[in-house]
């Protein structure tokens, strides 16, 4: 049998199989209110054991509800049957327990099993082996689509560029956004137009550092109050517009 | 040590997984059966004689070297390499009835351990632990799962005979106790 509190434990760390209550079902239960109650797993008092059932799963708040209550139904069932008169010295009377302690006694049998897995398992959680996986070498056809992740790409990139001796570098010239330059753009287009698309507040052939300060400028007089930007389904464009709160200010 | 025990090395010491004794045996035809096993004693020897980090494991269906026990923590702690992860109770339970009762269809596997097993027989499948081995001849043909090599491997065992037979166990179901057992019918059908 596995200790109670070691179940606990292996519940709490596993994360593999989340168990809410203690018991692994309901059989685990009612093997461990046998035990609890010192009774003969042949000669099981019904009466007692079922009341217990009863009130383990309603203090427990078990969430496989339905197998506890499926037992507890036979449980009750049982005890009905064992309250049924039968003659003196009849042959043919069944326990109606039968059924139940074979059960129990297969379940009590697997349990032993569970032990001896735990601790083969547990011993052998203490030594490593190699773990070299071999690369599987896979020939595309030559049409496949290219599928590789963002990691095999930047190693692809590396490897290019640790080839060559002397790379050719780039020589970045940092260049200051001019937000305040572009809101007076933005001001002096809609001062023209009630609409606007993001298109027509940047040039053809903006570079980079003029994209990006008009849309700063965009979202700082949005937040101000001077326009509403829109977009009506995705990637359409962005109109803009003047807010017409401030323009009746 | 004698060359076969060092090519028996080499080869343990590149695989990933045990390799079974067949496999052994293949990397040198002009060797026996006899003279592979013999060479493997010596190289279990070897390790434990001389003292080695290592040992020479008979498990999973075949040989293997592996870390000893003791340096485990160490290992783990420096993030070397990482333990498998304990299996839940549940996990166990429905291990142990498929090792025992293979191939087994779920509703059984449920009749025994008293609750639904779904998604515990997805978990130890992606874990490899278990298979699907084949569909029952039952209604719905049902699908029927077996323990994996990796299964062996993951508790140590040699092979599934190994573990004790059902009647070895201390609650051996025939012959038990006094009560009427067996005889009744399904009560619930």
């Amino acid at each position: 049998m596995i200790a109670p509190s070691f179940r606990v434990n292996d519940a709490e760390n596993s994360g593999f199989v989340v168990e809410l209550s203690h018991f692994t079902g309901p059989l685990d239960l009612l093997l461990s209110l046998i035990r609890d109650e010192q009774v003969d797993i042949y000669d099981i008092p019904i009466a007692r054991i079922a009341e217990q059932f009863l009130a383990r799963i309603s203090t427990l708040g078990l969430d496989e509800a339905a197998d506890y209550l499926e037992m507890a139904a036979r449980l009750l069932r049982i005890k009905a049957q064992m309250l049924l008169p039968r003659a003196d010295g009849e042959e043919s009377w069944e326990d109606p327990r039968a059924e139940l302690v074979r059960r129990l006694l297969e379940y009590q049998q697997m349990r032993e099993v569970v032990d001896l897995l735990e601790h083969r398992g547990e011993s052998r959680r203490h030594q490593f082996g190699r773990r070299w996986v071999p690369q599987a070498v896979d020939i595309m056809p030559a049409n496949a689509p290219l599928s590789l992740s963002l990691g095999e790409l930047l190693a692809a990139v590396d490897r290019v560029l640790r080839t060559t001796k002397e790379p050719t570098l780039h020589e970045v010239v940092p260049r200051s956004l001019d937000v305040a330059g572009a809101m007076g753009t933005i001001r002096a287009v809609l001062a023209m137009r009630r609409n606007a698309r993001w298109t027509d507040l940047i040039g053809n052939d903006a570079e980079p550092w003029q994209i990006l300060s008009v849309l700063l400028a965009l979202l700082e007089m949005a937040k101000l109050g001077e326009l509403r930007i829109a977009q009506h389904q995705p990637f359409a464009s962005v109109e803009i517009m003047r807010d017409a709160i401030s323009e009746a200010a | 040590m004698t060359p076969l025990a060092k090519l028996l090395e080499a080869a343990l010491f590149a695989a990933p997984r045990p390799i079974p004794l067949e496999s052994l045996a293949s990397l040198d035809t002009e060797s026996s059966p006899a003279a592979v096993s013999a060479a493997l004693d010596e190289l279990r020897e070897h390790y434990d004689v001389d003292g080695h980090g290592v040992e020479l494991v008979e498990q999973g269906g075949g040989w293997q070297i592996l870390t000893r026990a003791e340096y485990a923590e160490a290992i783990e702690r420096a993030q070397v390499a990482v333990r498998p992860q304990r299996l839940s109770p549940a996990a166990l339970e429905t291990l142990a009835i498929i090792a025992y009762r293979q191939p087994i269809g779920r509703a059984e596997i449920e009749e025994i351990r008293g609750v639904a097993v779904g998604s515990v027989l997805k978990s130890l499948h992606e874990r490899g632990l278990l298979d699907i081995v084949g569909r029952s001849e039952s209604i719905g043909r049902p699908l029927l799962y077996g323990t994996t090599p990796q299964f062996l491997e993951q508790f140590g065992l040699r092979h599934l005979e190994e573990l004790p037979r059902a009647d070895e166990l201390a609650i051996a179901l025939r012959g038990a106790g006094t009560a009427v057992i067996g005889s009744a019918a399904d009560d619930d059908a």
